[in-house]
């Protein structure tokens, strides 16, 4: 019986509002008790006294890329990222080449992560054949073997009609549709957003209307169909604003907001920075102002990194022809404590943010510690400080707008079902 | 440390340099015809132009008078970086015409070398004669002055500066050791 | 006050001083143009690649007569001839150029930012020579020499910019050089063609009717329509262009009578300037030319002694 212990740290799991220096004791990977003074004989201990001890973290928007583009990233290099991220889980998109639109993809990715994967790995299918925005995929097959959501991340569907029909399939097999949520036809030919930063460049700008006109519609949908909405990276004032009054009017919707997207605005373009290049791009100070009160007051459910992984070739380039997207989950937990430390949110909800709140939104059954549970385990040392060095960065990309960044708090040990998948002393 | 200072002409001096000059010129170009007066910037330019009005005073001619800036014909734009570009102003053709170059200070003989292609480029003048107000040695090219005001032995280290009070008239010349 | 520029990225990154100076050395220049010979040596030995990866009749050909006239050796590459239809980066194109020893590169780009990108990545001068929608910095430079000639100063001008402003770097550069040397400037153009926040690039007014910003103007300046640029979203036809925001006899008489008309070039008569106008006696659109290309001698001269003025 393999047993191990997590010692002496201030273990916050808001699922079961705990917050209490206890240990905890995982047999077989599974949570089997927590409390003081918890002994056991020949367990492995971690001391994580001073640390914090938290759920494992969950990021339900990864592009792992794989299968198709592994010169990006692919399951393995995707996941030790994650797990050096202190994320356990990642739900990844489905615009892999071939697109994860049937089993045989699904299976590919399940049974790679399995085998080589560092963390847990939920696939999200898409809701048409191809992401072409035509024909639905065999959504009933596509959960029953293991697919967690549906979504055309990064190519919305643009016909109104098409998402009406995918939700109302969608909603009695429990399958939440998540939506990359833009008008395409008023995103055009836009590589940033609209406003006096993309005027000055002589850039063309995405106006903030192109995401709110999207996210009101997919809205008003779900309202309709009562299929259960997951909007993503939600980045102006607009759209935080549609998801706030939904969920009071009881829209079964959710929302993310992206690190880079609460941390960065249209600013960091200048320079032509293509790693300040994303869709949704960055966005004014004021939705930026936004996007925090949404994190703080509830209406945003989740931080998801929309981690993007491109080849330096894909980004090393002019800011027009660049690709779109940047890495984030091993910057993503630093980033949330410092909206701690700024005192747009407590720990509590950071923690939240970061795991039962997203495992709810695509229902996933992760994000606890409750005894009985798989035992996905983040040790935290709030106060590390460390500086982002793109390079250094597990992923295969290193596309990060952070790169060089003074960061303060970091995941010290990721353990995935009792085993110990990341160790930053190793 | 204090920079000795010596001055090597007054106004009078200079007042006197210049008329004597003025006499050379004509004297040896035998009167103002086809003559023309081309000051160098910054500085002989000025000197130019009080050449130009005694040799109005003396000969009742008026001589053309222009202006040439060498900026553009420097051999040093690696070594200085670009130095403002003054305007050059030869308001008449120099084909033909003996010209006086005239200069403050010779030294190396660059400035008169930049100054010669300069001219050539606007012209063909039958002779280009040099007239400075000092001349101070150390020549690195095979060029010499027709018209001196004054010879002044140097070394290296040190200076030569001419004074120009408000008005643009030269007031004193000096020699400043390091 | 010496020049500290090694490229010329954009006015964005000029001061007033920088502007005087680039004004003044080119206004030297300008008499080379007038001479039998025009020719000096200032340049002699260097090399100035003009890289055009986007179609440009006039301002290469003012490059290029720039540098030749400063004596340096000028070659042209442009989008057509180069290896760019091959599918290479812009950074491998600029690294074979700059293997090459070359002292400036003077690009045009239909990217915006293309300049920056190349200044990051070799060890040469760049100069801007218009990217994308963002800058072009040598045309506002010969815009502004051109009304101080006429003028005989920036300072106080009221100057309207009637077009296309969204896709007009003329535009964009003209707002931060009239802004640094304390001009106003009135915009006008279609709502279409009004990008989002650009008051805030300068001492900038919009105006929804050409004729208000014309009104008491010293200076009138047309951009051009860009025919081939402009889908069907943005204007619904040049005859009704023409007819809200075309220059013409009658609206320049809302103009003070001394005003002066600009244009970049090339022009589409009828359309944004009637013939009547473009030919009149307040245009200055050849003088425009002229001192293009003084300013482009004034710009390759100042930014090839910057290492010398760098270094001590």
């Amino acid at each position: 019986m393999e047993k191990l212990i997590i010692k002496g740290g201030r273990v916050i799991d808001p699922a079961q509002n705990l917050d209490e220096t206890l240990d905890i004791l995982i047999e077989n990977g599974v949570v089997v008790s927590i409390g003081g003074g918890i002994d056991a004989e020949d367990a492995e201990v971690i001391d994580a006294t001073g640390k914090l001890v938290t759920p494992g973290l969950v990021d339900i928007h990864v592009h792992l890329r794989d299968p198709g583009f592994e010169y990006k990233e692919d399951i393995a290099s995707g996941t030790r990222s994650a797990v050096a991220g202190g994320f356990t889980s990642v739900a990844c998109m489905p615009n892999t080449k071939p697109v994860n639109d049937n089993h045989t993809i699904t299976s590919y990715i399940l049974q790679k992560a399995e085998k080589e994967g560092s963390c847990r790995v939920f696939p999200i299918a898409s809701i048409t054949k191809g992401m072409a925005g035509e024909s639905l995929t065999e959504m009933g097959e596509l959960k029953e073997i293991g697919c967690c959501a549906v979504s055309d991340d990064g190519v919305p569907v643009s016909n109104s009609e098409m998402m009406r029909r995918a939700m109302e399939y969608a909603r009695p097999f429990g399958l939440a549709i998540v939506t990359h949520a833009e008008d395409l036809a008023l995103v055009g030919s836009g590589v940033m957003n609209e406003g006096p930063v993309a005027t000055e460049l002589g850039l063309k700008g995405i106006p903030w209307v192109a995401e709110d006109a999207a996210t009101v519609r997919d809205v008003m949908l779900s309202e309709l169909t009562g299929c259960r909405l997951h909007v993503c990276h939600v980045s102006t004032k607009g759209s935080v604003d549609i998801v706030r009054q939904a969920k009071r009017r009881g829209v079964p919707v959710t929302c993310e907001a992206t690190p880079h997207h609460f941390s960065l605005t249209e600013e960091a373009v200048r320079g032509y920075n293509t790693n300040a290049k994303m869709n949704p791009p960055l966005r004014s100070e004021e939705d930026r102002q936004a996007v925090l009160a949404g994190l703080a007051d509830g209406t945003i459910d989740a931080i998801a990194t929309d981690h993007a992984p491109h080849h330096l070739d894909e980004k090393n380039v002019e800011f027009n022809i660049a690709m779109n997207g940047v890495v984030g989950l091993e910057t993503a937990l630093s980033l949330s404590l410092q909206l701690v430390r700024d005192g747009v949110i407590d720990l509590h909800r950071m923690i939240e943010l970061l795991t039962c709140s997203p495992a709810r939104a695509l229902d996933l059954p992760v994000g606890t510690l409750e005894i009985g549970s798989d035992a996905d385990v983040t040790i935290i040392d709030p106060d590390l400080k460390w500086t982002v060095d793109a390079q250094q960065l597990a992923s295969k990309s290193k596309n990060t707008p952070f790169d060089g960044w003074e960061m303060q708090g970091a995941a010290v040990c990721t353990v995935v079902g009792g085993k110990v998948m990341f160790d930053i002393a190793k | 440390m204090a920079k000795a200072e010596t001055i090597i002409l007054n106004q009078a001096g200079i007042t006197r340099a210049i008329t004597r000059i003025a006499h050379e010129i004509l004297e040896i170009n035998r009167g103002g015809e086809g003559l023309a007066l081309v000051g160098i910037r910054t500085g002989g330019d000025t000197l130019a132009k009080l050449i130009c009005q005694r040799i109005s005073e003396i000969e009742g001619v008026d001589v053309p008078l222009g202006t040439v800036d060498i900026t553009m014909y420097r051999d040093d734009l690696a070594a200085r970086g670009s130095l403002p570009v003054g305007k050059t102003e030869i308001p008449f053709p120099l084909d033909d015409k003996k010209v006086v170059l005239v200069d403050d200070v010779l030294f190396t003989g660059r400035t008169i070398r930049a100054a010669m292609d300069a001219l050539m480029d606007f012209g063909r003048p039958s002779c280009i004669q040099l007239s400075v107000l000092i001349d101070r040695g150390h020549r690195e090219l095979p060029i010499r002055a027709d018209y001196v005001g004054r010879n002044v032995p140097t070394s290296l280290e040190e200076q030569i500066e001419l004074l120009f009070d408000e008005d643009m008239v030269p007031v004193e010349v000096r020699l400043i050791k390091p | 006050m010496a020049f500290r520029h090694k490229h010329i990225l954009g006015i964005e990154h000029l001061s007033a001083e920088d502007i005087q100076l680039i004004l003044d050395t080119a206004e030297s220049f300008k008499e080379i143009n007038s001479r039998d010979i025009k020719k000096v040596p200032t340049l002699r030995g260097k090399t100035i690649i003009n890289a055009f990866f986007e179609a440009s009749t006039r301002t290469r050909l003012s490059f290029e007569i720039a540098g030749k006239r400063l004596s340096a050796d000028s070659v042209n590459i442009s989008g057509s001839t180069s290896s760019v239809v091959k599918g290479e980066t812009l950074e491998d194109t600029a690294k074979n150029i700059e293997a090459m020893a070359p002292d400036i590169i003077v690009i045009r780009h239909g990217h915006s930012g293309s300049p920056h990108y190349l200044a990051e990545r070799v060890g040469c001068s760049i100069i801007n020579a218009g990217d994308g929608a963002h800058e072009h910095p040598s045309q506002a430079l010969l815009d502004l020499m051109t009304m101080r000639e006429h003028k005989g100063s920036i300072k106080g001008l009221e100057v309207a910019i009637v077009g296309d402003i969204t896709h007009s770097r003329v535009a964009r550069s003209n707002i931060y050089a009239l802004t640094r040397m304390g001009a106003r400037i009135r915009l006008a153009g279609p709502g279409t063609m009004i990008p989002a926040g650009i008051e805030k690039m300068g001492d900038v007014t919009v105006f929804n009717d050409l004729r208000d910003a014309i009104k008491d103007a010293d200076v009138v300046m047309m951009l051009r329509i860009q025919l081939e640029r402009q889908s069907k979203t943005l204007l619904p036809s040049l005859r009704e262009y023409a007819r809200y925001f075309g220059l013409n006899q009658e609206n320049l008489k809302l103009a003070r009578p001394d005003a002066i008309v600009m244009h970049p070039g090339p022009m589409n008569r009828g359309v944004e300037i009637s013939s009547y106008v473009s030919d009149g006696e307040q245009n200055v659109i050849l003088d425009q030319v002229e001192n293009g290309v003084a300013v482009r001698m004034a710009l390759l001269y100042l930014v090839s002694g910057v290492d010398a003025i760098l270094a001590e």
